[in-house]
């Protein structure tokens, strides 16, 4: 099982590989990929400085081109995918249709996976893109029970990764414009998820709010701490309570370490941390864990037990302190 | 351009169903898309039964389309959605990509839904190249995005283009489902709860600002989408359809109106903040 770390520069891509990871992905310094955040990403000349230091120890670096070109705009999405082929990078991130088709007829040799903002969910979608567009690998949504993980694994004609930590997408990924129905801008069209611009922290007496875009997303007293706001993760009224509540979801993280023996038998290819807007300390914490727990299970896969000192390194990175099995868990669903 | 009547989105009692498409049926409306889109636990009608009300609305004169399922989770249900798309002898709308690779494969003409990201020109030449008659525009794109994929292609397309012009959009599907959720209910064992809804569950913010719809595991636009006042431009535009999303019994008279070429009354949180470029829940 590959551990796939993020990296949002070039301190965490190394941090990540001394901390054990087996590939690292990361994105250019544009709105070419979900994560176009200011001060974030690679240059071209970063990007093959990324790629030289993978080579020498050994390492994997994939590139994420998982935005959907804009019309008239089409050619700097191709120029990525022709500089990623250029430079020797060993797996593109894709989800745009015509991006896949692209890459597929100009760079035959280059493995293409098939990001998780194609929203690619099932037997139908997956043979889809391998006959038409060869995809080697596929990143599952995070919409998937374990069982239905496994089910499709036992089917999928092509590799499967999976989301194992970090912040947790409540939402089939890729369609999800809750961000854009708030501040126009989406991960398909611009490129992040609620965008730092349209955020605002507000204190009045003895409350904090956040607002996204004007939008009151959460409000409590000074002593809670609050997440980043996302709309998925806000604490709302309905129609029938007057009492606000985390309707969706509230601030958490994901954390797979107590699934990683039936992850591993269900032969998931990759793990896929979470996180490449996140702090290389974090890269390196998050890891470290996961280098751990892997080489742990794969030593004796019979005898593997997460450990409780993993699980609290984990929580400390986490959103709101706390971590979920997110949809693996029918309960959760 | 042909107004047309989106899929049911909600789960309604069987009899409703049937009295609303009973109504479709004698009303100009002339293009029908009609099938459970959301969520397989919903089974007041039967595969069965929506394609009996196909079979009417067809002998009505209608054009018919079946819309499929968005969100498909189990291999059981990708059997289902082949065997439903391969047998029954209508032309469909594929709201996940398994319905697009079953409908190429089977050589059966399809709609694209709002729920497949089709985002520039050559991503919807490839998906005419596999048999897509016709695209429903993403919901979160603008007339100017339209517009440039349009001209791209020297000014018309090879195939037709609806805009959800009416109703309350589909923002996102989730494994969770957010009714039983908020019913204090497991979802394995949620008594399709959300036949309470008709209209979904209203969600506001702390302020008391509406925010979205709960609809199962499918969450909405608290404001309703009224394009209305755009037709004619989209009738420059080379726009074929517009989609009417109903959302209860006076859908059918909003639709019988446009067609009329009346005004329509405003809903009363109306948006177009997508079609105008900006923010989904603006109204510009």
């Amino acid at each position: 099982m590959e551990l796939l770390c993020p990296a949002g520069n070039l301190a965490a891509l190394k941090t990540a590989f001394n901390a054990g990871a087996d590939a690292v992905y990361l994105g250019l310094k544009d709105d070419t990929n979900a994560r176009s955040f200011a001060g974030l990403n690679f240059s071209p000349k970063k990007l093959q400085q990324a790629i030289s230091i993978a080579k020498q120890m050994g390492k994997q670096i994939f590139l994420t081109i998982n935005t959907f070109p804009k019309p008239t705009e089409e050619h700097r999405w191709y120029q990525a995918v022709d500089m990623a082929a250029d430079l020797g990078a060993d797996a593109l991130i894709v989800a745009d249709l015509s991006l896949l088709d692209y890459a597929h007829s100009k760079h035959p040799q280059l493995p293409l996976h098939l990001s998780v903002q194609a929203s690619a969910t099932n037997l139908g979608a997956l043979t889809l893109y391998k006959e038409e567009f060869n995809i080697e690998r596929a990143v599952l949504p995070r919409v998937l029970s374990m069982k239905q993980v496994r089910d499709l694994a036992n089917i999928s004609p092509v590799d499967l990764e999976v989301f194992a930590f970090g912040s947790l997408c409540i939402m089939a990924e890729g369609r999800c414009h809750l961000s854009s129905y708030v501040t126009g801008q989406s991960p398909n069209t611009g490129g992040s998820c609620s965008p730092a611009q349209h955020v605002r922290w507000e204190e009045k007496g003895d409350k904090q709010s956040t607002l996204l875009n004007n939008v009151l997303i959460d409000s409590s007293s000074k002593d809670e701490q609050m997440g980043y706001p996302v709309v998925c993760k806000g604490r709302y009224q309905t129609e029938e309570q007057e009492d606000p509540e985390f309707i969706l979801e509230s601030p958490t993280s994901l954390n797979t370490l107590s699934l990683l023996p039936e992850l591993g038998k269900a032969g998931i290819a990759s793990l896929k941390i979470e996180g490449r807007q996140r702090s290389p300390a974090y890269v390196e914490q998050v890891t470290r864990v996961w280098r751990n727990a892997i080489d742990t299970y794969m030593a004796s896969p019979e005898s593997y037990q997460c450990r409780n000192e993993w699980n609290a390194a984990l929580a400390k990175v986490s959103e709101g302190q706390t971590t979920t099995l997110g949809a693996y868990e029918r309960s959760w669903q | 351009m042909k107004i047309s009547l989106g899929p049911l989105l909600y789960f309604w009692p069987k009899e409703k169903v049937f009295e609303f498409y009973q109504k479709v049926a004698q009303s100009s409306i002339p293009v029908v898309y009609l099938g459970e889109a959301v969520c397989t636990r919903r089974r007041q009608l039967k595969f069965k039964d929506y394609l009996e009300l196909a079979t009417m609305l067809k002998q009505a004169g209608k054009e018919v389309i079946i819309s499929t399922l968005a969100l498909l989770e189990t291999p059981s249900e990708f059997t289902e959605l082949k065997r439903q798309i391969e047998t029954c002898g209508f032309e469909i709308e594929a709201n996940d990509l398994a319905g697009v690779h079953v409908a190429k494969e089977a050589h059966i003409p399809f709609t694209c839904g709002t729920s497949i990201n089709n985002y520039n020109l050559a991503s919807l030449m490839k998906m005419h190249q596999w048999g897509m008659k016709r695209f429903v525009v993403p919901v979160e794109l603008s007339k100017d995005w339209l517009s440039k994929v349009i001209v791209s292609n020297g000014g018309t397309l090879p195939f037709e283009v609806e805009v959800f012009g009416h109703g309350h959009v589909p923002l996102a599907h989730s494994a969770r489902c957010f009714t039983a959720r908020h019913k204090g209910i497991a979802k394995d064992n949620c008594e399709t709860v959300c036949i309470k809804y008709p209209k979904g569950l209203l969600t506001q913010t702390q302020e008391e600002q509406p925010l979205l719809r709960l609809n199962g595991i499918q969450t909405q636009a608290a404001a309703c989408t009224d394009l209305s006042d755009d037709i004619e431009d989209m009738k420059a535009m080379g726009i074929t359809h517009f989609r009417i999303s109903p959302s209860s019994m006076r859908s059918i008279e909003l639709a019988e109106r446009l067609i009329k070429g009346e005004a329509i009354e405003k809903p009363l949180n109306p948006c177009n903040g997508y079609w105008k470029g900006e923010a989904g829940m603006e109204l510009a």
